[in-house]
């Protein structure tokens, strides 16, 4: 006998659609729990870990912050290839505001974060019109280059880079912090990428032109786009820079440009809700096998590969198509 | 007392490299009037298109739109001014529902600045547009994702889109190719309503004898430049026109 798998949506899904939600605790809670368990484990996990792991969570945030600001200028059709530029960028407005001025954390991190994102704008602003991976060449360079003229011209420390930050008060602080932003990043951005200006935004991905032709000014949206995306990730830098007291010229390492493609493609890119799962899920993993010695990065790439072949749509999307549908084996009629 | 066209184009050229694909070319558009520009493939039409929409930079010559010179503006301007187009290869959002694909040209300063700022529900303004251009309401196919819809229910989508930005000047760009004729015979009816409600009309096409019962003027392009401008009925007949389409013996 023939059988054939069958997906199905669940009936709750049908039901707690619009004004219907309200009818159930059951209804309310399918539609809700997505959205308050994540704040939820954010809330509790630190309370419950060692100060190890507590920095371990502190760097699965600011990846998933990094991932969040890939997604955003993915999804507007610009691939980045250095999100290392945000956040070396936001590292080093920090690091000069708080070294040289003496400025207070918590008015450097919000400074920086956007300081940082208008001048990375400003630096991509000429290879805006460049599309694909002519653009995401110019952003794997961008940083790469940063790093040699703070080498050759020994500005800001040079090679040594700054030291001595005041770091925040306490690590409660730096946790709570880093995961409101993120959490905040999350569900705002999300939102806004719903709207009818994320509309827009994926319309440039999808097709440029015909946007333009809408009469509506798609370098404009895409300033806007790289603004938002490249503030996210300056915060990121800034928060680090205050975590560590340090800042230099590894703060525009490859690292920080490929673990969160990883992290988003691991997700499922496309949505930054997968962005940051696959910062969960890759930065404690990255951890784990610190114990392995050498082998770490194979293991780590092996791991990749195996995740992208298995589910290419990405974690996110798999969980949610499970969580709206059911699947069942149902026989072939003859 | 004499009555400015709408469109003016003067002495336009463009060439790529050395290749003229549009060589002095100048003709009035007067408003309300439909003008179809046909010619053999590779003459140039698109070009003419490309250049009056500004998404190609003219090498020299003048367009005037409304008076005013519009040929240094960038693309997205001149759709402002009031000129829309549709493109011979559909260019839909792909991975938009067809509804939330005029969510678009809905959002556009253009239609933003006409409606006051406010625009209510787009969702529901989108749907009636699609509606216009032939989307059943009672289908589906408004809520399907555009790339999922065959290639009529994608051109009538480009139309719409067009008609969304409420353009003074719609330059239709091979709208009936790849259509069959029963398509081509619902949408026919859309651009007369078009017409009717006073708007003016390009239309490019390789479908002569759809074009030829609606168009009032016909120019005739081959090799980059205007050989023939009239009547539908004078246009076939004179032997430049007839060379063109069939070669010289």
């Amino acid at each position: 006998m023939k059988k054939r798998k069958e997906r199905i949506d669940r009936g709750i899904k049908v039901r707690s659609e619009d004004v219907f939600a309200v009818c159930s605790w059951r209804e309310m809670l399918y539609l809700s729990s997505p959205r308050w368990l994540p704040v939820f484990i954010f809330l509790t996990l630190p309370l419950l870990l060692g100060p190890y792991w507590q920095k371990v969570m502190l760097s699965v945030a600011v990846f998933g912050l990094l991932a969040i600001s890939w997604d955003i200028l993915a999804q507007t059709g610009m691939i980045s290839l250095g999100q290392a530029l945000f956040f070396g960028m936001g590292a080093y407005c920090a690091g000069v505001m708080n070294h040289y001025f003496g400025i207070s954390p918590f008015i450097t991190l919000p400074l920086a974060a956007v300081a940082g994102g208008a001048i990375s704008t400003l630096l991509l602003l000429p290879v805006l019109r460049l599309r694909g991976i002519y653009f995401s060449m110019v952003t794997l360079i961008l940083p790469l280059m940063l790093v040699r003229v703070i080498e050759a011209t020994k500005i800001f420390g040079g090679t040594e880079g700054l030291s001595g930050m005041t770091p925040l008060p306490s690590i409660w602080i730096e946790i709570y912090l880093i995961f409101g932003v993120l959490t905040a990043a999350l569900f705002g951005f999300r939102r806004m990428l719903t709207s009818d200006f994320g509309l827009v935004l994926k319309g440039i991905n999808d097709n440029d032109r015909s946007v333009t032709n809408a009469g509506i000014n798609i370098y404009w949206f895409k300033i806007q786009a790289l603004f938002i995306a490249g503030s996210v990730g300056a915060f990121a830098g800034a928060f680090m820079t205050h975590v560590y007291m340090f800042v230099g010229m590894p703060v525009f390492a490859l690292d920080y440009s490929i673990l969160p493609i990883a992290a988003a493609v691991v997700g499922g890119p496309g949505s930054l809700a997968g962005a940051t799962l696959g910062a969960c899920i890759l930065v404690p993993l990255s951890e784990v096998l610190r114990g392995i010695g050498g082998l770490r990065i194979v293991f780590y790439g092996a791991f990749l590969v195996v995740f992208i072949v298995a589910i290419p749509e990405g974690l996110f999307h798999y969980a949610q198509r499970k969580y709206h549908q059911f699947e069942r084996w149902v026989e072939v009629e003859k | 007392m004499t009555v400015t066209p709408l469109l003016q184009i003067s002495k336009l050229s463009k060439s790529f490299g050395g290749v003229q694909a549009v060589s002095q070319v100048s003709f009035d558009l007067n408003e309300g009037e439909l003008l179809g520009v046909i010619g053999p493939n590779g003459s140039g039409k698109t070009t003419l298109v490309n250049l009056i929409s500004r998404f190609v930079k003219p090498s020299s010559g003048k367009v005037i739109y409304k008076g005013r010179p519009i040929h240094s503006l960038p693309a997205y301007k001149i759709v402002r001014l009031g000129i829309a187009r549709t493109f011979q290869m559909v260019r839909p959002f792909y991975q938009l529902p067809a509804y939330k694909n005029m969510i678009i040209p809905l959002f556009s300063p253009r239609v933003k600045g006409l409606v006051g700022g406010k625009y209510g529900d787009r969702d529901a303004v989108a749907l009636d547009l699609l509606e216009e251009v032939g989307f059943e309401r009672d289908a589906h196919v408004a809520y399907k994702i555009a790339g999922a819809l065959p290639q009529g229910y994608l051109k009538r989508l480009e139309l719409a889109k067009a008609i969304a930005l409420e353009p003074d000047l719609i330059i239709l760009d091979e709208l009936f190719s790849g259509l069959s004729l029963a398509e081509v015979a619902s949408i026919v009816p859309i651009i007369e309503k078009l017409r009717l409600q006073g708007k003016t009309i390009i239309m490019i096409e390789h479908r002569l004898k759809e074009l030829f019962k609606i168009a009032d003027r016909i120019i005739v392009m081959n090799y980059g430049e205007k050989i023939a401008d009239g009547p539908s009925s004078e246009v076939m007949e004179q032997d430049e026109v007839k060379n063109a389409y069939l070669g010289t013996e």
